[in-house]
């Protein structure tokens, strides 16, 4: 059994940030319902997230949007209103990223709906929260990154901000929600009372930074300042970063300067003994094993350092990674097919259950797609009460 | 107000981030989280400093991560208090660890031989690589599975050749991956009465990190990503004008938007670039040299307003004192304070969940090593 089976999620979010809390809960055996605007859907589905179509929608939304069923409303039609007014009284859990004051407006807001489901669990992600000045700015990623500093740890010193190159704020943001929705759960399942969570990207975006912050908080004020070169993390001392090799790239992470020097062969590192050097000098003695590595292959260099313990790695495309049989033993990969039968490839979820993948072979859905089986299925519940 | 996990009894084998970040969040909803620490020396995360910081003889990192959390020390090899930490483990709901395969089998803490201590423990596992596989006895550490993970060419730009995330992105996301796994197994538990084992490793998160590109990866037949070639590129799968600009006073950032609606507000000239079908993908790399060609002629600020009024998407690239001295940040509610004993205080981040309107704020500081021993001897009845 999975953790989520017979739990019913109803889902109105729309991207990222929401969608992946609704996407992790389906995984965990939940039902999850996508309530999508009639006509266009979840703006996911076409809007400048990808330049690669897959049957009528982008890749991005059938990865974040598999293993869930779509119900197409106008949530001003009273037919429509009346219908997802069933579904919530039914439901475990609700989900929506509108912006504040959108839901107040439509009726469905918490009060509303923990006024006919005082046992919903009820999840809300904004931008910024419900309060502050740029609680109306749009919620989007990249705008997040920038507003939170988090573009001044990742490059060079003199790169400029560098974005991580991922939705990273979203996917945090997601995850967040999806455990104060699980936490309230547990809480449902023992007590019977359901709960409101909120999370917010900005808080999200401070959580996932949480130590370097508090370094900032309590080191005076210092700013984050990257390495020069090779910077892998503007708080970490040498060698931790990644370097060119003779025929690619490696990895080193934290590791006793002259240990390495010995094992590298590298004499000129050997006079920085003293461990705090490792990071008041980190631009030189990253500038020296830069110059060095590069007259070795990296098979070599791990040659040197693996069985030394030292922590290194091998850097690696998704081609290389793919064709490596450590990647074949995960099993990351699955199989999905849609209603009409087009199938597609995607990863799965990346935690196990008493040793069982948590897999699902069930695809995006395409807009609508279950509207008459929902229909159906409640009213024939209606039938049955009014009887 | 009572907080979801009170009542919860969590004992925390874990060293390092990953796992202990998974207890701080629990901690936060309100269980109640030991550490259970090798003697002597205890989680290696107390002598891991970032800029060489220390607070009260353990790293301020140490600090961070591991407030509102006790303390239990115990060698697992000596006899005696392995057994002590057996009879915690009987009245625990949750246990964590994060060693190597096969370590905990070793000691007699495996999560079958815990079972029957315990038949309702939930076992959380934390891996490097998984249990299985040429690499699952590999060191876990963040940078090495950012690497092997295909994370590094997706920041930066095409000439920059791999650019690691500059935070311990697959830690914190695996942290957050095992604290979902262990709610959802007390879910799952409240149903069956029987114990679970979560299982989550580094690697697996950071793929499910990249789940939206690669997918696009998988379906695209293996096409790897480009990074744009124009230093301003935020994202190697995002169009035009996704990324962040150099201004005459600052940064900005322009997220994704109409491109005609943007040339007109900045007043660019776009040359013919956006004609014809998805050109804004085409043309992406050229786009941005326009772009970031027009914007370094003028403030941040000028620019911002142009936009803003126009409905687009874009904002001002903060440092870490414009972000963290603003009346959005304070109107989130971020900082808290801790208490060290002694007369010290740490200024840290709150747990960012608001449940039922509150955040859940906390002063107690992270434990000094042992610190609880004594006290759970008594209330346990250790001895």
């Amino acid at each position: 059994m999975k953790p989520l089976e017979d739990f019913l999620i109803v889902d109105f979010s729309q991207f990222l940030s929401g969608p992946s809390a609704g996407l992790r809960l389906a995984d965990l055996g939940a039902r999850v319902i996508k309530i999508e605007r009639r006509g266009g859907g979840d703006i996911c589905r076409s809007l400048y997230t990808s330049d690669l179509e897959m049957n009528g929608a982008s890749s991005v939304f059938h990865a974040i949007n598999r293993n869930k069923e779509s119900f197409a409303a106008d949530l001003h039609d009273a037919d429509d209103r009346e219908l997802v007014t069933a579904l919530l009284l039914k439901a475990d859990v609700m989900i929506h990223n509108f912006r504040p004051g959108v839901m107040e407006r439509l009726g469905f807001d918490y009060a509303s709906v923990s006024a006919i489901n005082p046992g919903i669990v009820y999840g809300e992600i904004s931008g910024y929260g419900n309060e502050g000045p740029w609680k109306q700015k749009p919620g989007q990623d990249l705008l997040l990154q920038s507003l939170t500093g988090l573009t001044s740890l990742t490059g060079n010193a003199g790169s400029g901000p560098v974005a991580m190159g991922l939705s990273i704020v979203d996917m945090l943001a997601g995850a967040h929600l999806a455990q104060g929705l699980l936490a309230c759960l547990y809480q449902k399942a023992m007590h019977g009372n359901g709960g409101l969570v909120q999370v917010s990207m900005l808080e999200s975006a401070f959580d996932f930074q949480f130590e370097t912050i508090t370094t900032f908080l309590n080191d005076g004020r210092v700013l984050p300042l990257r390495t020069e070169k090779n910077n892998a993390n503007a708080y970490l001392g040498a060698p931790y970063g990644i370097y060119q090799t003779a025929d690619g790239h490696i990895a080193l992470a934290m590791g006793s300067i002259p240990v390495l020097a010995e094992l590298l062969s590298c004499e000129e590192l050997i006079v920085f003994k003293d461990s705090a050097q490792a990071f008041d000098q980190r631009d030189l003695i990253k500038t020296i094993l830069a110059g060095h590595l590069l007259t070795g292959t990296t098979a070599h260099w791990l040659s040197r350092l693996e069985p030394a313990d030292i922590w290194c790695a091998d850097v690696l495309s998704w081609d290389q990674l793919s064709s490596h049989e450590a990647f074949a033993a995960l099993n990351m990969i699955q199989d999905v097919q849609m209603s009409d039968g087009y199938s597609y490839r995607t990863t799965r979820c990346p935690i196990r259950i008493d040793g069982e993948l948590l897999t699902s072979s069930v695809g995006s859905p395409k807009l609508g797609q279950d509207n008459e089986q929902i229909r159906n299925e409640f009213n024939q519940i209606k039938t049955i009460h009014e009887a | 107000m009572k907080k979801p996990l009170e009542e919860l009894l969590v004992l925390e084998f874990c060293q390092f981030l990953a796992g202990p970040s998974a207890g701080l969040r629990l901690a936060d909803l309100g269980a109640r989280v030991i550490k259970i620490e090798r003697r002597g020396t205890g989680d290696a995360c107390r002598g891991l400093a970032i800029k060489n910081l220390f607070v009260d003889d353990d790293s301020l990192l140490f600090h961070t991560i591991n407030r509102n959390k006790s303390s239990y020390e115990a060698d697992l090899k000596d006899p005696d208090d392995l057994s002590k930490v057996k009879k915690l483990i009987a009245r625990a709901d949750i246990m964590t660890h994060n060693f190597r395969p096969g370590i905990m089998e070793k000691i007699g803490l495996g999560f079958e031989q815990v079972s029957s201590l315990n038949p309702k423990i939930i076992y959380g596992v934390v891996s490097g690589y998984g249990n299985e596989g040429p690499w699952s006895a590999k060191p876990g550490q963040d940078l090495l599975v950012q690497s092997v993970s295909g994370l590094t060419y997706l920041s930066g730009s095409a000439g920059d050749g791999p650019v690691p995330f500059g935070l311990s992105v697959t830690d914190i996301l695996c942290g957050n991956h095992l604290a979902q796994g262990l709610l959802a197994a007390l879910i799952k538990r409240s149903r069956t009465g029987k114990g679970v084992l979560v299982e989550v490793s580094l690697l697996e998160s950071a793929l499910d990190l990249q789940f939206e590109v690669l997918t696009t990866y998988l379906n695209d037949g293996g096409k790897l990503p480009q990074r744009s070639a124009a230093r301003e590129g935020a994202h190697a799968y995002l169009s035009a004008p996704y990324g962040l600009y150099q201004t005459s006073d600052g940064h900005i950032a322009l997220a994704m938007g109409d491109l005609q609606q943007i040339a007109q507000a900045i007043g660019a000239d776009l040359n013919g670039l956006t004609a014809g079908d998805a050109a804004a993908f085409r043309n992406r790399d050229e786009i941005i040299a326009c772009l970031a060609q027009r914007l370094i002629t003028g403030p941040g600020q000028h620019w911002l307003d142009q936009l803003d009024a126009a409905g687009l998407w874009c904002a001002p690239v903060l440092d870490y004192e414009q972000a963290t001295s603003n009346k959005a940040y304070e109107a989130a509610d971020i900082e808290q304070t801790v208490l060290i004993p002694g007369g010290h205080s740490i200024r840290t981040v709150v747990c960012p969940l608001r449940i039922n309107g509150e955040k859940f704020k906390s002063a107690i500081p992270a434990p000094r090593l042992g610190a609880h021993n004594s006290a759970l001897n008594a209330e346990f009845e250790l001895n």
